[in-house]
């Protein structure tokens, strides 16, 4: 048993990924002896070699491409881009190509690529380095969106995304990498795709959420279990294909859902599960669906992305909304 | 490279025949027997082509897009490559794939509109189609990284329009390709125009080719119209990546003859004198007048060779058509590896509401 944070968590990961599997490669910029800019890769150009952790010129929409080329050639490329603001040059791979190589090809060519991305605000970061745009990937068939909540999550989930034969778009919460550390067993066991992790067990309310939210979530929950309110908390953790299965068993138990994101609030994933909600168990409900989401407004600067993110007040008084309502 | 060094950036076009099917250097560089089964693939390749063409006019095919006058570039370069490389096209390349072993019924059911073309039964590591202009370049760089990787001895091979160099997916393959000393050849294939807009609105560059040397990468131009050409240096450029020195791009000076695609209508913008001027520099005349020429073809042979193309374009045409649609649900079935359980819902509905397919 190790304690380790969640960036830790990643990069032991990756680094048991590539031992158990030779065509598993990395590539990304300033991965190699810097070790990336948050530390993720650390030490594995030293392990592996220059031919398996490819410091890549600085193209994020090549970087995608030639993964994509890799992957079609029974490769396993696990690319990183630096920041999710710089992530959008990948679509056009990632939307044109990686989601759909296997569908077009009648399951000939495959894509087995995983692109990470340190992902959300919440550390103070330069202007278009805390973008949270996972609904965007999310609306893509033939991709999976994963996005870990605590640092054992990161390491089962990358795990899985690694060996998973279609391609992961894993978003890993940049504001968790080092707030906490947690036991994590580097033992090379995967945890699984397409489902929901139930976070804490409650009868009075459901709270959804993915990421640093899940967090933020657990100290909203902490705080009501004082005034009796028990709060069931869902961690998301792959958005597409989302278990919506889950998170519907627990609306019906408790009657009430909250739905707790971090990226702007319309046309977001919660608008997804609000209506899966709505339309499969509308009437086990006690009180309307309730979102907290960061405001529809470009992330500002970092003076006030404090007042951008949902805080846990703004958790706690939703909660406390469709507890009154019932 | 100091200040005073400067790199020659001259990039010398190269021809073997000319437009009158003379040969222009002291020795053939190809074989004669191969200049024939260059000149009978670039014909069947235009067979298709036209009756491809007549199938849409006669709403029995999707829009297709032709390669009327540039079946050189794709047979010169296929005709190159090993069964082992791999060949990343973009979606005027059916002579290329023809020659790779892609199927004429193939070609057809993916212009029609059937997934089920895209999988080869004989290229099964060809890439498909790519319709997204440029962004099919760093798929072959990613493959090429792999065989190198693996210490293969494969090559990657792909092809792009001209109007396609414009796009920053191109650079950014094509500089990838040269840091990673990648073994792959990227094929310009220059026909003059991007849908409308000409050459001349695309780059000023004198070449396209030498948009290569930014890349560090070694950059030829060749007639394009030319197939002993095309063959030779896409055989040289394929042998040196084979020997891990590294990618060439290769400019293939050819024209368009036809519309970009079936709905496309070419009179709107281009002057008619042009076109008339390019069916003189066509490939298939020339080869045809070099190999007449030698006594290598003759008049029979000719009527042998469309005889039997006519056939085999007639046949893959027939077993297009009867080609009976997929299930409805055959959407569903390859979109990821194991159909999620949250998607059994959309595939039940899709089996239950089916219009166009046969049922399950």
């Amino acid at each position: 048993m190790t304690e380790l944070n969640l960036v830790e968590a990643v990069n032991a990961a990756l680094s048991c990924g590539m031992s158990r599997d030779d065509s598993v490669l990395l590539l990304g910029e300033d991965i190699g002896a810097n070790g990336g800019v948050f530390r993720a890769t650390n030490g594995l150009q030293a392990r592996f070699g220059r031919e398996r952790v490819i410091d890549a010129p600085l193209a994020e929409g090549g970087i995608a491409g030639v993964a994509v080329g890799m992957a079609a050639m029974g490769l396993r490329p696990v690319a990183e881009i630096q920041f999710t603001g710089f992530i959008y040059p990948t679509f056009d791979q990632m939307i044109n190509h990686a989601s759909r190589l296997r569908n077009r090809t009648r399951g000939r060519l495959s894509c087995p690529m995983v692109l990470r991305s340190p992902y959300g605000a919440g550390i103070h970061a330069p202007e278009h380095h805390s973008e949270s745009p996972e609904a965007l990937f999310a609306h893509i068939p033939g991709l999976r969106v994963v996005i870990p909540s605590t640092p054992a999550r990161a390491y089962g989930l990358l795990l899985a995304a690694m060996r998973d034969p279609d391609p992961v778009v894993f978003l890993e919460p940049t504001r968790l990498y080092r707030l906490f550390k947690q036991e994590v067993v580097d033992d090379g066991e995967a945890l699984p795709l397409d489902a929901c992790f139930m976070t804490r067990e409650g009868l009075d309310v459901t709270v959804v959420a993915w990421g640093a939210m899940v967090r933020e979530a657990m100290l909203a929950a902490e705080t009501l279990e004082g005034e009796g309110v028990e709060v069931e908390i869902i961690d998301v953790a792959t958005l597409k294909p989302c278990d919506f299965d889950t998170i519907l068993r627990s609306v019906e138990k408790t009657g009430r859902c909250v739905i707790v994101q971090e990226a702007p609030r319309s046309n977001g994933f919660g608008a997804e599960i609000a209506a899966e909600i709505g339309e499969r168990a509308l009437y086990s409900l006690q009180a309307p669906i309730c979102r907290v989401a960061a405001y529809d407004v470009v992330v500002p600067l970092y003076r006030l992305e404090r007042d951008y993110i949902p805080s846990v007040e703004r958790i706690i008084g939703a909660i406390r909304g469709v507890m009154e309502g019932a | 490279m100091g200040l005073h060094e400067s790199m020659d950036t001259q990039i010398e076009l190269v021809q073997y025949l000319s437009v009158e099917g003379a040969l222009l250097v002291p020795n053939a560089p190809v074989e004669d027997e191969k200049l024939v089964a260059f000149y009978e693939a670039m014909t069947r390749g235009r067979l298709f082509d036209g009756k491809a063409i007549a199938l849409q006019r006669t709403g029995q095919l999707g829009t297709f897009a032709s390669a009327l006058g540039q079946e050189a570039v794709g047979v010169g370069v296929a005709s190159a490559m090993e069964p082992r490389d791999v060949l990343v096209p973009s979606y005027r390349d059916h002579c290329a794939q023809f020659t790779r072993g892609m199927s004429m019924t193939e070609c057809l059911l993916y212009w029609g509109g059937d997934e089920r073309g895209s999988d080869f039964q004989q290229c099964r590591s060809d890439f498909p189609n790519c319709v997204p202009v440029a962004t099919q370049i760093s798929h072959a760089v990613g493959a090429a990284y792999a065989f190198k990787l693996r210490r293969e001895e494969r090559v990657a091979v792909t092809f792009i329009g001209d109007g396609g160099t414009a796009n920053g997916a191109f650079y950014e393959a094509l500089n990838i390709a040269g840091v990673w000393n990648a073994p792959v050849i990227i094929v310009i294939n220059n026909n003059g125009w991007a849908i409308s807009t000409p050459r001349s609105l695309e780059c000023a560059a004198p070449t396209l080719a030498q948009k290569g040397v930014a890349a560090g990468i070694e950059c030829r131009q060749v007639d394009g119209n030319d197939v002993a050409a095309m063959h030779d240096v896409a055989r040289r450029a394929i042998a040196k990546a084979r020997a891990g020195e590294g990618p060439t791009l290769i400019e293939a000076l050819t024209y368009r003859l036809g519309d970009h695609t079936t709905a496309d209508d070419a009179t709107r913008y281009r002057d008619a004198d042009l076109v008339r001027r390019a069916w003189t520099r066509e490939p298939i005349a020339r080869l045809r007048a070099y190999l007449l020429g030698k006594g290598l073809w003759s008049k029979e042979r000719e009527a042998l060779l469309l005889k039997r193309c006519g056939e085999e374009v007639e046949n893959a045409v027939a077993a297009y058509l009867a080609t009976p649609p997929q299930n409805a649900t055959a959407m569903f079935d390859w979109l990821y590896e194991t159909l999620p359980i949250s998607l059994r819902s959309q595939r039940d509905a899709a089996r239950r509401y089916s219009a166009g397919g046969s049922h399950d």
